[in-house]
Protein backbone atom coordinates (compact mmCIF):
# COMPACT_ATOMS: atom_id res chain seq x y z
CA UNK A 1 0.00 0.00 0.00
CA UNK A 2 1.46 3.36 -0.99
CA UNK A 3 0.82 6.26 1.36
CA UNK A 4 3.13 8.72 -0.38
CA UNK A 5 1.58 12.07 -1.27
CA UNK A 6 0.55 12.19 -4.91
CA UNK A 7 2.65 14.31 -7.26
CA UNK A 8 0.92 17.18 -9.01
CA UNK A 9 2.10 17.34 -12.61
CA UNK A 10 2.02 20.82 -14.17
CA UNK A 11 -1.45 21.26 -15.69
CA UNK A 12 -2.55 22.26 -19.20
CA UNK A 13 -2.08 25.94 -19.90
CA UNK A 14 1.25 26.21 -18.03
CA UNK A 15 4.29 27.39 -20.01
CA UNK A 16 6.62 24.38 -20.11
CA UNK A 17 9.71 25.07 -17.95
CA UNK A 18 12.73 25.21 -20.24
CA UNK A 19 15.61 22.80 -19.66
CA UNK A 20 18.82 21.54 -21.19
CA UNK A 21 19.64 17.88 -20.55
CA UNK A 22 22.23 15.47 -21.93
CA UNK A 23 20.90 13.11 -24.59
CA UNK A 24 24.24 11.28 -24.81
CA UNK A 25 27.88 11.60 -23.76
CA UNK A 26 28.45 14.47 -26.24
CA UNK A 27 25.00 15.83 -26.96
CA UNK A 28 22.34 17.91 -25.27
CA UNK A 29 18.71 18.72 -25.95
CA UNK A 30 17.26 22.12 -25.10
CA UNK A 31 13.48 22.18 -24.96
CA UNK A 32 13.09 25.75 -26.25
CA UNK A 33 15.08 24.85 -29.37
CA UNK A 34 12.23 22.52 -30.35
CA UNK A 35 9.72 25.41 -30.64
CA UNK A 36 7.65 25.03 -33.78
CA UNK A 37 6.90 21.37 -33.28
CA UNK A 38 4.85 19.63 -30.61
CA UNK A 39 6.91 17.86 -27.94
CA UNK A 40 5.90 14.79 -25.95
CA UNK A 41 7.72 14.39 -22.62
CA UNK A 42 7.65 10.89 -21.15
CA UNK A 43 8.94 10.82 -17.57
CA UNK A 44 9.52 7.27 -16.33
CA UNK A 45 11.05 5.72 -13.19
CA UNK A 46 14.06 3.85 -14.55
CA UNK A 47 15.78 2.20 -17.49
CA UNK A 48 15.62 -1.61 -17.41
CA UNK A 49 12.71 -1.99 -15.01
CA UNK A 50 10.33 -4.44 -16.71
CA UNK A 51 7.26 -2.21 -16.82
CA UNK A 52 9.18 0.75 -18.25
CA UNK A 53 10.58 -1.49 -20.94
CA UNK A 54 7.07 -2.11 -22.10
CA UNK A 55 6.10 1.55 -21.97
CA UNK A 56 9.06 2.82 -23.97
CA UNK A 57 8.92 -0.12 -26.38
CA UNK A 58 5.27 0.75 -26.97
CA UNK A 59 5.95 4.44 -27.60
CA UNK A 60 8.86 3.48 -29.86
CA UNK A 61 6.46 1.41 -31.91
CA UNK A 62 3.90 4.23 -32.03
CA UNK A 63 6.49 6.79 -33.24
CA UNK A 64 5.10 6.84 -36.81
CA UNK A 65 1.71 7.88 -35.41
CA UNK A 66 3.32 10.69 -33.39
CA UNK A 67 5.30 11.78 -36.44
CA UNK A 68 2.09 12.34 -38.36
CA UNK A 69 1.74 15.34 -36.04
CA UNK A 70 5.42 16.28 -36.48
CA UNK A 71 5.81 15.65 -32.75
CA UNK A 72 9.17 15.04 -31.04
CA UNK A 73 9.16 12.37 -28.32
CA UNK A 74 11.63 12.67 -25.42
CA UNK A 75 12.08 10.12 -22.63
CA UNK A 76 13.35 11.42 -19.27
CA UNK A 77 14.57 9.55 -16.20
CA UNK A 78 17.27 10.06 -13.56
CA UNK A 79 19.52 7.42 -15.15
CA UNK A 80 22.87 8.59 -16.52
CA UNK A 81 23.87 8.89 -20.17
CA UNK A 82 25.76 5.57 -20.39
CA UNK A 83 22.90 3.68 -18.84
CA UNK A 84 20.49 5.36 -21.27
CA UNK A 85 22.74 4.45 -24.19
CA UNK A 86 22.95 0.77 -23.26
CA UNK A 87 19.22 0.62 -22.67
CA UNK A 88 18.35 2.45 -25.87
CA UNK A 89 20.65 0.20 -27.92
CA UNK A 90 19.20 -2.93 -26.36
CA UNK A 91 15.62 -1.88 -27.11
CA UNK A 92 16.32 -0.23 -30.48
CA UNK A 93 14.74 3.01 -29.33
CA UNK A 94 14.45 5.67 -32.03
CA UNK A 95 13.97 8.71 -29.81
CA UNK A 96 16.29 10.44 -27.31
CA UNK A 97 16.48 9.50 -23.65
CA UNK A 98 17.46 12.48 -21.51
CA UNK A 99 19.46 12.12 -18.30
CA UNK A 100 17.87 14.10 -15.44
CA UNK A 101 20.94 13.10 -13.49
CA UNK A 102 22.67 16.25 -12.17
CA UNK A 103 21.27 17.92 -10.21
CA UNK A 104 19.33 14.73 -9.76
CA UNK A 105 15.71 14.94 -10.81
CA UNK A 106 15.72 18.74 -11.18
CA UNK A 107 13.66 18.73 -14.39
CA UNK A 108 11.30 16.07 -13.09
CA UNK A 109 10.74 18.24 -10.00
CA UNK A 110 10.08 21.33 -12.13
CA UNK A 111 7.31 19.42 -13.91
CA UNK A 112 5.82 18.01 -10.69
CA UNK A 113 6.88 14.53 -11.79
CA UNK A 114 9.38 13.47 -9.13
CA UNK A 115 8.94 10.91 -6.37
CA UNK A 116 10.90 12.46 -3.54
CA UNK A 117 10.44 9.41 -1.33
CA UNK A 118 11.79 7.04 -4.00
CA UNK A 119 14.36 9.26 -5.69
CA UNK A 120 13.12 8.72 -9.24
CA UNK A 121 10.69 10.22 -11.75
CA UNK A 122 6.99 9.55 -11.81
CA UNK A 123 5.36 7.85 -14.76
CA UNK A 124 4.06 11.11 -16.24
CA UNK A 125 3.23 12.37 -19.72
CA UNK A 126 3.16 15.92 -21.09
CA UNK A 127 2.16 17.20 -24.52
CA UNK A 128 3.65 20.63 -25.25
CA UNK A 129 2.39 22.70 -28.18
CA UNK A 130 4.45 24.46 -30.84
CA UNK A 131 4.68 27.59 -28.68
CA UNK A 132 6.04 25.81 -25.64
CA UNK A 133 2.84 25.63 -23.60
CA UNK A 134 1.73 22.42 -21.88
CA UNK A 135 -1.57 21.33 -23.46
CA UNK A 136 -2.08 18.02 -21.68
CA UNK A 137 -0.53 16.20 -18.76
CA UNK A 138 -1.16 12.85 -17.16
CA UNK A 139 0.16 11.06 -14.10
CA UNK A 140 -0.09 7.27 -14.21
CA UNK A 141 0.19 4.98 -11.20
CA UNK A 142 3.83 3.84 -11.20
CA UNK A 143 2.80 0.21 -11.74
CA UNK A 144 0.48 0.91 -14.69
CA UNK A 145 1.83 1.70 -18.15
CA UNK A 146 -0.04 4.54 -19.75
CA UNK A 147 -1.05 3.78 -23.32
CA UNK A 148 -0.54 6.25 -26.15
CA UNK A 149 -4.25 7.07 -26.55
CA UNK A 150 -4.14 10.19 -24.37
CA UNK A 151 -1.09 11.55 -26.18
CA UNK A 152 -2.71 11.05 -29.59
CA UNK A 153 -5.95 12.72 -28.50
CA UNK A 154 -3.96 15.68 -27.16
CA UNK A 155 -1.93 15.98 -30.38
CA UNK A 156 -5.12 15.81 -32.40
CA UNK A 157 -6.55 18.73 -30.46
CA UNK A 158 -3.57 21.04 -30.93
CA UNK A 159 -4.75 24.13 -32.84
CA UNK A 160 -2.55 23.88 -35.92
CA UNK A 161 -3.05 20.16 -36.31
CA UNK A 162 -5.13 20.61 -39.46
CA UNK A 163 -2.36 22.52 -41.22
CA UNK A 164 0.15 19.77 -40.55
CA UNK A 165 -1.62 16.44 -40.54
CA UNK A 166 -5.08 17.22 -41.85
CA UNK A 167 -4.40 15.74 -45.26
CA UNK A 168 -3.36 12.37 -43.83
CA UNK A 169 -6.00 9.72 -44.04
CA UNK B 1 -10.51 5.13 -18.62
CA UNK B 2 -9.21 3.47 -21.78
CA UNK B 3 -11.93 1.93 -23.94
CA UNK B 4 -11.87 -0.35 -26.95
CA UNK B 5 -11.95 1.72 -30.15
CA UNK B 6 -13.44 0.69 -32.48
CA UNK B 7 -15.80 -1.80 -30.86
CA UNK B 8 -15.91 -5.40 -32.05
CA UNK B 9 -17.26 -5.74 -35.60
CA UNK B 10 -18.06 -8.62 -37.95
CA UNK B 11 -14.66 -8.26 -39.57
CA UNK B 12 -12.91 -9.17 -36.31
CA UNK B 13 -11.59 -12.65 -35.54
CA UNK B 14 -14.25 -13.96 -33.16
CA UNK B 15 -14.78 -17.16 -31.19
CA UNK B 16 -18.05 -17.60 -29.31
CA UNK B 17 -21.63 -16.45 -29.78
CA UNK B 18 -22.38 -12.84 -30.78
CA UNK B 19 -24.88 -12.46 -27.94
CA UNK B 20 -22.51 -13.67 -25.21
CA UNK B 21 -22.79 -11.46 -22.08
CA UNK B 22 -19.00 -11.07 -21.87
CA UNK B 23 -16.55 -10.13 -24.59
CA UNK B 24 -12.82 -10.56 -24.05
CA UNK B 25 -10.56 -8.81 -26.56
CA UNK B 26 -6.83 -9.49 -26.62
CA UNK B 27 -4.26 -7.34 -28.38
CA UNK B 28 -1.29 -9.63 -28.87
CA UNK B 29 2.03 -10.26 -30.56
CA UNK B 30 2.98 -13.77 -31.72
CA UNK B 31 6.60 -13.39 -30.63
CA UNK B 32 5.86 -11.88 -27.21
CA UNK B 33 6.60 -14.42 -24.46
CA UNK B 34 3.87 -12.99 -22.21
CA UNK B 35 1.32 -13.45 -25.00
CA UNK B 36 2.60 -17.01 -25.31
CA UNK B 37 1.91 -17.48 -21.60
CA UNK B 38 -1.54 -15.97 -22.08
CA UNK B 39 -2.52 -18.37 -24.88
CA UNK B 40 -3.34 -21.43 -22.71
CA UNK B 41 -4.89 -19.14 -20.10
CA UNK B 42 -7.31 -17.70 -22.64
CA UNK B 43 -8.09 -21.24 -23.81
CA UNK B 44 -8.89 -22.21 -20.21
CA UNK B 45 -11.07 -19.12 -19.74
CA UNK B 46 -12.97 -19.96 -22.93
CA UNK B 47 -13.56 -23.55 -21.80
CA UNK B 48 -14.74 -22.39 -18.40
CA UNK B 49 -17.10 -19.70 -19.75
CA UNK B 50 -18.58 -21.66 -22.66
CA UNK B 51 -21.30 -19.73 -24.46
CA UNK B 52 -21.07 -16.88 -21.96
CA UNK B 53 -17.91 -15.61 -23.61
CA UNK B 54 -17.01 -14.14 -26.96
CA UNK B 55 -13.25 -13.93 -27.58
CA UNK B 56 -11.65 -11.59 -30.09
CA UNK B 57 -7.99 -11.34 -31.10
CA UNK B 58 -6.37 -8.29 -32.66
CA UNK B 59 -2.73 -7.87 -33.70
CA UNK B 60 -0.31 -5.65 -31.85
CA UNK B 61 3.17 -6.60 -33.11
CA UNK B 62 6.05 -4.81 -31.34
CA UNK B 63 8.27 -5.08 -34.38
CA UNK B 64 11.32 -3.27 -32.99
CA UNK B 65 11.85 -5.80 -30.22
CA UNK B 66 10.21 -8.80 -31.93
CA UNK B 67 11.60 -9.09 -35.45
CA UNK B 68 9.34 -12.01 -36.43
CA UNK B 69 6.08 -10.64 -35.07
CA UNK B 70 5.00 -8.73 -38.15
CA UNK B 71 5.35 -11.63 -40.60
CA UNK B 72 3.68 -13.98 -38.14
CA UNK B 73 0.69 -11.63 -37.88
CA UNK B 74 0.52 -11.32 -41.67
CA UNK B 75 0.52 -15.12 -41.98
CA UNK B 76 -2.31 -15.35 -39.47
CA UNK B 77 -4.26 -12.93 -41.65
CA UNK B 78 -3.41 -15.02 -44.72
CA UNK B 79 -4.87 -17.94 -42.79
CA UNK B 80 -8.04 -15.92 -42.22
CA UNK B 81 -8.47 -15.62 -45.99
CA UNK B 82 -8.74 -19.40 -46.08
CA UNK B 83 -10.95 -19.65 -42.99
CA UNK B 84 -7.99 -20.89 -40.94
CA UNK B 85 -7.21 -17.93 -38.71
CA UNK B 86 -7.64 -19.74 -35.39
CA UNK B 87 -5.68 -22.81 -36.51
CA UNK B 88 -2.81 -20.55 -37.55
CA UNK B 89 -3.15 -18.50 -34.34
CA UNK B 90 -2.76 -21.66 -32.24
CA UNK B 91 0.18 -22.96 -34.28
CA UNK B 92 2.02 -19.66 -33.95
CA UNK B 93 1.60 -19.53 -30.18
CA UNK B 94 2.56 -23.18 -29.82
CA UNK B 95 5.75 -22.60 -31.83
CA UNK B 96 6.91 -19.19 -30.66
CA UNK B 97 10.56 -20.18 -30.80
CA UNK B 98 10.29 -21.00 -34.53
CA UNK B 99 8.84 -18.04 -36.42
CA UNK B 100 11.27 -17.60 -39.32
CA UNK B 101 9.66 -17.31 -42.74
CA UNK B 102 10.30 -21.01 -43.62
CA UNK B 103 8.59 -21.98 -40.36
CA UNK B 104 5.61 -19.79 -41.22
CA UNK B 105 5.34 -21.46 -44.64
CA UNK B 106 5.41 -24.84 -42.94
CA UNK B 107 2.51 -23.85 -40.66
CA UNK B 108 0.65 -22.46 -43.66
CA UNK B 109 0.98 -25.85 -45.36
CA UNK B 110 -0.19 -27.58 -42.18
CA UNK B 111 -3.43 -25.59 -42.01
CA UNK B 112 -4.04 -25.95 -45.74
CA UNK B 113 -3.09 -22.61 -47.28
CA UNK B 114 -1.86 -23.28 -50.84
CA UNK B 115 1.95 -22.90 -50.74
CA UNK B 116 2.13 -20.33 -53.54
CA UNK B 117 -0.50 -18.17 -51.76
CA UNK B 118 1.49 -18.29 -48.53
CA UNK B 119 4.71 -17.30 -50.30
CA UNK B 120 2.94 -14.46 -52.09
CA UNK B 121 1.41 -13.23 -48.85
CA UNK B 122 4.83 -12.87 -47.26
CA UNK B 123 6.47 -11.40 -50.35
CA UNK B 124 3.83 -8.77 -51.18
CA UNK B 125 2.84 -7.97 -47.59
CA UNK B 126 -0.74 -8.12 -48.79
CA UNK B 127 -2.02 -8.37 -45.23
CA UNK B 128 0.22 -5.72 -43.69
CA UNK B 129 -2.45 -2.98 -43.93
CA UNK B 130 -4.88 -5.11 -41.95
CA UNK B 131 -2.27 -5.76 -39.27
CA UNK B 132 -1.52 -2.04 -39.18
CA UNK B 133 -5.22 -1.30 -38.81
CA UNK B 134 -5.35 -3.57 -35.77
CA UNK B 135 -2.24 -1.92 -34.34
CA UNK B 136 -3.67 1.56 -34.77
CA UNK B 137 -6.94 0.58 -33.15
CA UNK B 138 -4.88 -0.77 -30.24
CA UNK B 139 -3.02 2.50 -29.86
CA UNK B 140 -6.36 4.36 -29.91
CA UNK B 141 -7.79 1.98 -27.35
CA UNK B 142 -4.94 2.54 -24.89
CA UNK B 143 -3.06 -0.72 -25.33
CA UNK B 144 -0.16 -0.39 -22.88
CA UNK B 145 1.91 -3.49 -23.53
CA UNK B 146 1.34 -7.02 -24.78
CA UNK B 147 -0.88 -8.71 -24.09
CA UNK B 148 -3.53 -6.07 -23.29
CA UNK B 149 -7.04 -7.32 -22.57
CA UNK B 150 -10.33 -5.48 -22.83
CA UNK B 151 -13.39 -6.90 -21.09
CA UNK B 152 -16.71 -5.60 -22.39
CA UNK B 153 -14.83 -2.72 -23.95
CA UNK B 154 -12.87 -1.58 -20.87
CA UNK B 155 -9.13 -2.10 -20.50
CA UNK B 156 -8.36 -4.78 -17.92
CA UNK B 157 -5.53 -3.36 -15.79
CA UNK B 158 -5.63 -6.21 -13.27
CA UNK B 159 -3.75 -9.50 -13.26
CA UNK B 160 -4.43 -11.99 -16.06
CA UNK B 161 -3.48 -15.27 -14.48
CA UNK B 162 -6.22 -17.85 -14.98
CA UNK B 163 -8.24 -17.32 -11.75
CA UNK B 164 -8.02 -13.51 -12.05
CA UNK B 165 -9.07 -13.44 -15.69
CA UNK B 166 -11.92 -15.89 -15.09
CA UNK B 167 -13.16 -13.79 -12.15
CA UNK B 168 -12.99 -10.59 -14.20
CA UNK B 169 -14.80 -12.14 -17.15
CA UNK B 170 -17.45 -13.71 -14.89
CA UNK B 171 -18.13 -10.31 -13.30
CA UNK B 172 -18.47 -8.77 -16.73
CA UNK B 173 -20.82 -11.57 -17.80
CA UNK B 174 -23.05 -10.88 -14.78
CA UNK B 175 -23.18 -7.18 -15.61
CA UNK B 176 -23.55 -7.91 -19.30
CA UNK B 177 -26.55 -10.21 -18.77
CA UNK B 178 -28.32 -7.56 -16.65
CA UNK B 179 -28.27 -5.04 -19.47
Amino acid sequence: MTVAPASKPLPAGTPAPDFTLPSGPDSKVRLSELRGKPVILVFYPADWSPVCGDELALFNEVLPEFQRYDAQLLGISVDGVWCHRAYSDARHLNFPLLADFEPKGAVSRAYGAYRQQDGFSERALFVIDRDGVIRWSYLSPVEVNPGADGILSALEQLPSHAAHAGTES
Amino acid sequence: MSRLTPAVTDSDHILGPPNAPATLVEYGDYECPYCGMAFPIVEAVRRRMGDDLRFVFRHFPLTRIHPHAQHAAEMAEAGAEWGKFWQMHALLYQNQQALEDPDLLLYAAQVGIPPEEAVTALRTHAFAPRVREHFRSGVRSGVNGTPTFFINGVRHDGEWDEPSLIAAVQNAALEGSRR
